[in-house]
């Protein structure tokens, strides 16, 4: 396999990864689902999607690829942890055995609880877009303390809900499920290459909650 | 307020794409479909199996028994209601759990109506055996849809008809010009409006997965690469000799369904599945998959 210098990875092993590709695609980056170890050679930067943590927690264990990303971090990869990926991500789990531990953050997993406290809305992150983002969570984990070398990029009531060190950005919402393409272009920016800045809230006209069956396997 | 709830709860399920859900009966199997990289558990007193062995009337579990495994894991526990009782939904939605399967292995309560699901604040997944089935459902408000086949079994063939049955018929709206879409609607009992947009999208709006007599690895690397979004593996694993190895072997074939080397190496070994039953042969009234409509 050829590796694609420059290409960001979306870890593809469960959960949200169809929905980053398409944003990926918007973007005008090359994105490339990850399931095996030497999927990762060349890469810039590799998202951890949303879905369900415990659940990916185990399948990077069983399938020998978390040690597989530990070595690509030292390396030099750029990370991006959305929700379960935040959660996988971070060095302190309240309540809870941490997983890969990269980022100097505590989160509570299902903080906001269940299904039914999910919810849509917009604000703020001055650092990644001028205009408010429409934003997703879904059961959402809280960022509850950041460490020295961690800048939160938005802050919400009692919670951080997004931040970043140098190399990883942690979003425990969904940009990926919202028109907004601003983070993703923050990260690809982030991980050095070269997309046009984001000057407003960086709103796809042409995206709809649909549009990432386009990436799915029978569409 | 209700659409925007519904998409939150479309999207909740676009979450567990790539994954596999395991039929649990007991704290220590859901345990165990935990461990071995479940993305959730269905939580039931009897497996398929069990319930087309012993006969009888077959309802919801009870809350207790749901609550305890609930307690147990963190992944998401779904639990079944009896198709049209929709008391049965209320019971699992005052509990908090997190999905419903408006389920054919049960019971139907009702022979005439589903569970109007607009009126209910968390996600339902419901069965179908082709794109008529599948839009009734969705339009009733289920955010997820997954093929029937034949439960209880360890026999594909039934997922695999009603899987390739509904690539069929999307394939053939696809292909139509608007004028004829309003028929295909109408003999296919699709909403109209739901029929554009599944012909736009050229797949279901919602996530499908795979259900109904999944029994090996290959099983459900056969379901990924007709196009599912995931599986649920009801008798297939607890009625094998081996049920961790089994479990584990039934998520790297989900998640590698692309790949003969890896599917090879997860079928290794696995002792004895689950005995099967030939459906061809199997009387209609003894068959789930005729239940609902």
């Amino acid at each position: 396999m050829s590796a694609t210098v420059g290409a960001v990875g979306v870890l593809d092993l469960q959960g949200g990864v169809q929905e980053h590709l398409d944003h990926l695609q918007r973007i005008g980056v090359t994105g490339r689902p990850v399931k095996r170890a030497v999927e990762l050679a060349g890469l810039a930067g590799l998202i951890i999607p949303g879905g369900e943590s415990t659940c990916l927690a185990r399948l990077l264990t069983i399938f020998g690829l978390r040690a597989a990303i530990e070595q690509a971090y030292d390396k030099g990869l750029n990370l991006w942890g959305t929700c379960a990926g935040a959660i996988l991500l971070a060095r302190e789990n309240v309540g809870e055995a941490s997983f890969l531990g990269l980022i100097d953050i505590a989160v509570n997993r299902n903080a906001f609880g269940s299904q039914l406290d999910s919810f849509h809305c917009t604000a703020l992150a001055p650092a990644v877009a001028r205009e408010p983002l429409p934003l997703t969570f879904i059961r959402a984990p809280k960022i509850v303390r950041i460490g020295a070398g961690v800048r939160a990029l938005l802050s919400l009531d009692d919670y951080v809900a997004a931040a970043e060190d140098a190399r990883i950005l942690v979003t425990v919402f969904h940009p990926e499920l919202t028109p907004s393409l601003a983070f993703h272009r923050y990260f690809a920016h982030k991980c050095g290459l070269n997309v046009a800045e984001a000057d407003d809230a960086d709103l796809d006209p042409g995206w709809t909650p649909h549009s990432w069956t386009r990436f799915s396997p029978h569409a | 307020m209700v659409e925007n709830r519904y998409l939150l709860n479309v999207q909740l399920a676009q979450m567990l794409k790539g994954g596999v859900i395991m039929d649990v009966v007991t704290v220590e199997h859901a345990q165990i479909a935990q461990e071995a990289g479940a993305v959730a558990v269905m939580a039931l007193e009897r497996v398929p199996a069990d319930i087309r062995k012993q006969g009888g009337v077959a309802r919801m579990s009870d809350p207790g028994l749901i609550r305890a495994i609930k307690e147990t894991v963190t992944i998401p526990v779904m639990a079944k209601a009896r198709i049209g009782h929709f008391v049965e939904a209320q019971i699992l939605q005052a509990m908090n759990i997190d999905y419903i399967d408006e389920s054919e292995v049960l019971t139907p309560a009702d022979e005439e109506y589903h569970i109007d699901k607009t009126g209910f604040a968390i996600p339902f997944v419901c069965g179908a055996r082709n794109l008529g089935e599948a839009a009734r459902r969705i339009a009733e408000g289920a955010a997820m849809i997954r093929t029937k086949g034949e439960a209880g079994t360890g026999n594909v063939v039934e997922a695999v008809r009603h899987m390739r049955t509904m690539n069929r018929e999307i394939r053939q709206l696809a292909g139509l010009p608007t004028e004829e879409v309003m028929s295909f609607a109408k003999i296919n009992g699709i909403p109209y409006e739901l029929a554009l947009e599944i012909r736009k999208l050229g797949r279901l709006p919602v996530v499908n997965f795979a259900a109904g007599g999944i029994a090996t690895p290959a099983d459900a690397a056969l379901m990924m690469q007709l196009g599912c979004d995931g599986v649920f593996v009801g008798s297939g694993i607890f009625k094998s000799s081996d049920p961790a190895a089994r479990a584990r072997a039934i998520v790297k074939a989900t998640a590698y369904f692309n790949d003969p080397e890896q599917l090879l190496a997860a079928s290794m070994n696995l002792g004895e599945s689950m005995p099967g039953l030939d459906v061809a042969h199997m009387p209609e009234r003894e068959r789930l998959a005729g239940r609902g409509w």
